[in-house]
């Protein structure tokens, strides 16, 4: 009970903290929204459709929430860092919250923000051309906040072993963007050379971002898997010829999410 | 019962021993003084009373609980003022007391009239709805002393808590300090390298590489250097000093311009000395002795010029490593 409570204190101060800061707000949808600018409208009309019906900027929007969300979740772990160097974490620490809570309420303030974050993308749906029923969408938040979950128990973990600011930044980068590229949020899953395969599909973003695509984007129309229609299948991921389904997806992540979050309590537990 | 007990505490950062084997108690209601210059272990032994930190050898009891194996009760019993600021500034002062009100499991239906009582005490009530980041020094260390009041711990840790402060402000956070302490009882465990602020103490541990050196009243600490301090200037120190050892067998000691010696009841002593003196006095003065003279007495250096050139060295990697592993 004192948990849960510890917990939600965590979680409240985060939130609070996010609600204060407006410019975070909108400074963390201008990235994604200049991708979804730049690269969809500068780059559909020379890619052409990925699916029927499917052109490359509505190919990639699904991608760019599911960047948000996890470069968000991620990078929320530097609150961490932040009330190291200013002090708070030791009002933190000292107070009678255990330490796991404190990593669990840590890593849902980040995943409640980034969800926040994903779901404002959202609104620039009808500018690309994607319809999003009620129904999508309330499919689509577990989704976000499961893959949320994931990064932010990751970037918790990293900032309960790296002290300076500055190195927080830098190992976040190298972590973040190859975590990013090779996620599918930019191309299709088939039809890769090799040694890609093998990285996308060790990367445990690639089961965040897939399901999020199929939800937004539909399962394939059938025509698509008519005989010599169209290029290969632009989603689903292709596992020793099995292809997953979105719950097997979400398998994944959780367990990602699950291991994660048990090494960031573990982490924060040997804070001294 | 006492409140704290500490026993043969040590706490060693690699081959830096920054407590070496420490070991009082403190009992209840007790305004208790750990005083000493900067890196002499004083925040080490905070950081563990307070669990932040566990000792290397050595066992240390708050309230009764221990500070390794019963770190939520400890945690639950004790306030803390930290040396270094605490407070997320980017909240209000109401903001930062409701996080503090939950984090240590206040009811809710006691939360509202505890931060109005401590908000007001520490006269930041009118401030309540403000941003931290828009506070003076002395407000901030107000509202963390209001934070670290605010769910009744038995023990207030503060760790130099006027440390940056104006004079002003330091002598009205002491009046809030024992004020409490004569309303509520609180037992206080202070550190300071402040001399003024050390003499609010009931008792005082005087530290020095991470060693008690001494423990006693400030008043039996001032009586331990052998009574008043006569300074004096003649027109021949050399020869005055000679005369002093002569007839009182006193040793002066040559102190800036002047010559200084202790000598038993002061005010006696100094009418019959200028009478019989050989040697032309200029002036004479007399003061008691200060806390700053034990522990020139203690150690022979004096607490303000905190530490010779190979000390600093040391303390400075000390520093590094309690800020690497103190946060």
């Amino acid at each position: 009970m004192g948990n849960l409570l510890g917990v939600y204190t965590i979680w409240y101060r985060d939130i609070l903290r996010f609600w204060r800061d407006k410019m975070r707000m909108i400074g963390a949808i201008t990235f994604p929204l200049l991708f979804l600018v730049v690269f969809g409208s500068g780059l559909s009309s020379s890619i052409g459709f990925m699916a029927p019906g499917v052109d490359f900027a509505k190919f990639m929007f699904p991608g760019v929430i599911g960047m948000t969300v996890l470069m968000t979740a991620f990078m929320s772990g530097i609150s961490v860092v932040w009330d190291r160097e200013f002090g708070f974490l030791k009002e933190v620490l000292v107070a009678p919250v255990s330490r796991g809570a404190v990593a669990v309420g840590k890593t849902l303030g980040g995943a409640t923000v980034a969800l926040i974050q994903g779901l404002m993308i959202l609104i620039f749906a009808p500018i690309i051309g994607v319809s999003l029923s009620p129904v999508t969408v309330l499919k689509l938040i577990p989704l976000m906040f499961l893959l949320a979950t994931a990064l932010g128990a990751a970037g918790i973990l990293l900032a309960t072993r790296i002290r300076s600011m500055e190195a927080f930044q830098m190992t976040m980068q190298m972590l973040m963007f190859p975590m990013i590229f090779l996620s599918g949020v930019f191309f299709p899953l088939s039809g890769l050379p090799s040694w890609m395969n093998a990285l996308v599909k060790l990367n445990p973003a690639t089961y965040g971002i897939d399901p999020i695509r199929q939800v937004v984007l539909g399962s394939m129309p059938a025509a698509a898997a008519a005989p010599g229609a169209l290029p290969p299948m632009p989603y689903g991921i292709t596992l020793f010829g099995h292809t997953m389904s979105i719950a097997q997806n979400v398998g994944v992540v959780a367990v990602f999410a699950a291991v994660m979050v048990l090494l960031a309590m573990w982490s924060f537990q040997r804070q001294e | 019962m006492p409140v704290i007990e500490v026993e043969h505490l040590v706490k060693r950062f690699g081959g830096l021993v920054a407590v070496n084997d420490i070991s009082f108690t403190v009992s209840e209601g007790e305004v208790f003084g750990f005083l000493g210059p900067n890196g002499a272990g004083k925040t080490t032994t905070i950081n563990i009373l307070c669990t932040l930190s566990r000792p290397t050898a050595g066992r240390a009891l708050v309230v009764g609980y221990d500070v390794v194996r019963q770190q939520t009760q400890v945690r639950q019993s004790i306030g803390l003022v930290f040396q270094d600021p605490s407070l997320d500034d980017r909240l209000t002062a109401l903001e930062n007391l409701r996080f503090h009100a939950m984090a240590y499991n206040l009811p809710a239906a006691q939360r509202r009239a505890r931060i109005e009582e401590a908000l007001r005490m520490v006269e930041l009530w009118e401030r309540r709805s403000h941003v931290v980041t828009t506070f003076s020094g002395g407000m901030k260390r107000r509202l963390e002393l209001a934070r670290g009041l605010l769910h009744h711990p038995r023990v207030l840790f503060l760790d130099e808590p006027t440390l940056g402060l104006d004079p002003q402000t330091r002598s009205r956070l002491w009046d809030f300090i024992l004020d409490l302490r004569q309303r509520e009882g609180t037992t206080i465990f202070l550190t300071t390298h402040y001399m003024d602020e050390a003499g609010h103490a009931d008792r005082i541990a005087i530290i020095d590489y991470g060693r008690i050196i001494a423990l006693d009243t400030p008043q039996n600490l001032k009586a331990g250097v052998g009574g008043d301090i006569v300074s004096l200037k003649t027109s021949d120190d050399a020869s005055a000093a000679e005369e002093i050892g002569r007839r009182y067998q006193i040793e002066a000691k040559r102190e800036g311009d002047g010559l200084t010696f202790e000598v038993a009841h002061g005010e006696e002593f100094i009418p019959g000395f200028i009478r019989d003196f050989g040697t032309e006095i200029l002036s004479v003065s007399l003061r008691r002795p200060t806390l700053d003279d034990v522990f020139l007495k203690l150690t022979g250096r004096e607490i303000r010029e905190e530490a010779a050139p190979d000390q600093i060295k040391q303390m400075a990697h000390l520093h590094g490593r309690l800020r690497m592993r103190g946060r």
